[in-house]
């Protein structure tokens, strides 16, 4: 049987502003080790809202949320943050970078953060990927002197920099060109077949969709598939 | 948590707004340098000002002074023992000024291990005549040697020489007095005592003191001269000076002599007890300057951090995603005001250094204290404690609300923001 990497039971989620709404309604989601998820729906059906619910950085919700079968619900904030810091790495439509700082030390902040690895090691680890990614000649520019593609290609770096336990994005490639966008799905698709890293993305693509292990697909606040 | 890495992201954060960053430490810098100038100098106002006080003023001064007598008649009665008596009109007794056996209370003074010298002195109320004008004034006989060492009076003699009260008939008068009698050194001035003897002496010097009320009025003689003007013997003693190692002792030891010499004595605060508030009063307005200009700088501050904060809010949201907790944001953001904190307090304590020797070397002269030829300025390694205490207080209170009001950014709300 594979392993449960990510659980949600009966996971329920309102917003108060303006008026009393149920964005996420009851869902029972497992998603294991090694699986390429994606997350479609039409537009304001509360993928987003669910992927922030996942992620720990949201945690104003009914339910409950497991993460490698720890309970994460009702942690305490420095608990979220290291969880976050340790098992999870987050790629955002838009390339969040750190603008003072240069490609090399954006990818290592949050191993830095963690505190496992050496800095040494935690630079050679940064270039390794750095490398995978093709972008190892950008390492010491600044984020603003990097392409859309680039700088997406740095978050996953960063994504990966504390071996995380699911690697989850919010249209990572919602923002690139069809051929920055194939780059991307090459390089998820790479590190789910080379280092079994489980992934889970929401695309309002359905070429990138097709293309991944497993399709949940949502509507109105409920997973339909 | 990790401090290195916290640090290292608020030195970043500080480098990406140098310019405004250094506004805020020069705001720090100035306050502080502001704060320790001013508190040194006004400081050193109050030491001069003390001076100014104390060589003029002996730590005790022991006389005998124009009171009723505690005991009347009527207590001596048997008759009326235990009654309570209401006398009306009571008139002051003259007991004359003169201090009974001074030979033998200076003798035993001498030896007290606690004072520094005995000056005494005798002073009378006097006419000074030139031609048809009478200006009233006083001559102070005084012991030369042990005047000059309690109140180096010889710094205000102003032409001639303290010791040549020591030839006979001999006299040093005020500035004020000489100018309107229009008399100068080597000059002859006729005095008339209240008991109506009249001398003639000559003027060996003219003293300033810059106080105009002493110039105009006071005169220096020898204290044998003094005693032949007023027809007093040569035990006449109107004042014992005394000053002390310890002047904080001068109250209780003021007391003490009270008891066991049976006169009249005052110590040099309670005669002078003006001095005493305007120091506390001077002391109190550099503070509160100091914390102005402070709590301003911390604005500038508190300014400078919450705009950070607006700008920096897309930074904070990946911190926050990446791993960084509400409290690592808020240190990051206090790091950031200790260091704008501690630079420009530092900054502070040099400048205010700095200022403080341009404000030594400005001159300033002022004919009563001689001694001073530039303006005072008390270098104090207290006021540069105080500074960078006072800097790094202001800086981390008003770094206090910006870094908590980041540690608070919801980073959901910024990512979905965009
Ligand atoms: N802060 C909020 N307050 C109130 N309603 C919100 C808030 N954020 C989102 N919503 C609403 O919740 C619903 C789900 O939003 P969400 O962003 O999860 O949609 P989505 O599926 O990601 O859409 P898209 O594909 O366009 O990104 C939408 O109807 C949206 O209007
Ligand atoms: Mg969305």
């Amino acid at each position: 049987m594979k392993e449960t990497a990510l659980e949600t039971k009966g996971l329920i989620k309102y917003f108060y502003n303006p008026k009393k709404f149920q964005v996420i309604k009851d869902i029972d989601l497992k998603i294991n080790y090694g699986e390429f998820v994606s997350i479609v729906g039409k537009s304001g059906c509360g993928k987003s809202t669910l992927l922030y619910l996942l992620s720990t950085m949201d945690t104003d919700y009914e339910g409950e949320l497991l993460i490698h079968n720890e309970l994460i619900t009702g942690q305490s904030d420095a608990n979220l943050a290291k969880i976050r810091n340790e098992k999870i790495g987050f790629v955002f439509q838009f390339h969040y970078l750190l603008p003072e700082y240069n490609v090399l030390n954006n990818v290592m902040l949050p191993g830095l953060k963690l505190g496992k690895y050496s800095k040494e090691e935690l630079e050679h680890r940064a270039m390794g990927h750095l490398k995978t990614l093709e972008i190892a000649q950008h390492a010491l520019k600044m984020p603003n002197q990097l392409s859309g593609g680039e700088k997406q290609r740095v978050a996953i770096a960063r994504a990966l920099i504390n071996d995380p336990l699911i690697i989850m994005g919010d249209e990572p490639t919602g923002n690139l060109d069809r051929k920055s966008g194939d780059i991307v799905f090459d390089i998820f698709k790479r590190l789910t077949v080379d280092f079994n890293q489980t992934i889970l993305i929401v695309t309002h693509d359905p070429d990138f969709a097709d293309k991944t292990d497993r399709i949940i697909t949502m509507e109105d606040g409920r997973i339909i598939s | 948590m990790n401090y290195k890495l916290i640090l290292d992201i608020a030195f970043h954060l500080l480098r990406a707004r140098l310019k405004q960053t250094i506004v805020a430490a020069v705001g720090v810098t100035f306050s502080i340098a502001m704060f320790i100038s001013l508190v040194s100098f006004m400081s050193g106002l109050n030491e001069l000002l003390d001076g100014l006080m104390l060589n003029r003023t002996p730590h005790i001064r022991m006389y005998n002074e124009v009171k009723p007598s505690d005991h009347q008649p009527l207590s001596l009665s048997y008759e009326y023992k235990g009654n309570a008596a209401f006398i009306h009109s009571i008139k002051p007794k003259d007991r004359g000024k003169s201090i009974y056996n001074s030979m033998s209370i200076i003798r035993a003074l001498k030896q007290d291990k606690r004072v520094v010298d005995v000056a005494p002195k005798v002073t009378a109320s006097v006419l000074f005549n030139s031609g048809t004008i009478e200006i009233s004034g006083f001559v102070n006989g005084i012991d030369v040697v042990a005047e000059n060492t309690l109140f180096k009076t010889s710094d205000y003699i102003k032409e001639g020489k303290l010791s040549d009260l020591n030839q006979n008939n001999s006299i040093i008068i005020g500035k004020g007095l000489s100018d309107k009698m229009l008399l100068s050194k080597g000059d002859i001035i006729k005095v008339s005592t209240s008991n109506g003897n009249l001398a003639s002496l000559k003027i060996v010097g003219i003293s300033e003191t810059g106080i105009a009320d002493i110039d105009n009025m006071s005169s220096y003689t020898s204290l044998t001269t003094a005693q032949k003007l007023l027809g007093q013997p040569k035990n006449y003693i109107t004042d014992i000076q005394v000053n002390l190692y310890n002047k904080e002792l001068a109250e209780a030891m003021a007391k003490e002599f009270h008891t066991v010499f049976n006169l009249d004595t005052i110590d040099y605060l309670a005669a002078n007890v003006q001095f005493e508030t305007g120091s506390t009063v001077r002391s109190i307005i550099s503070y509160a300057v100091g914390i102005v200009l402070l709590i301003v700088a911390g604005f500038g501050i508190y300014n400078i951090l919450n705009m950070m904060i607006y700008e920096k809010m897309d930074s904070i949201a990946i911190l926050k995603a990446t791993g960084f907790s509400g409290n690592d944001v808020k240190w990051i953001f206090i790091s950031l005001s200790i260091i704008i904190g501690v630079a420009g307090g530092i900054f502070g304590l040099i400048f205010g250094y700095i200022f403080s020797s341009i404000i030594d070397i400005i001159p300033f002269t002022t004919t009563s204290v001689p001694s001073v030829t530039t303006y005072p300025i008390d270098y104090n390694i207290a006021y540069y404690g105080i500074g960078i205490v006072f800097a790094l207080f202001t800086t981390i209170i008003s770094g206090l609300f910006p870094a908590m009001k980041a540690s608070r950014v919801d980073s959901v709300e910024i990512i979905r923001g965009k």
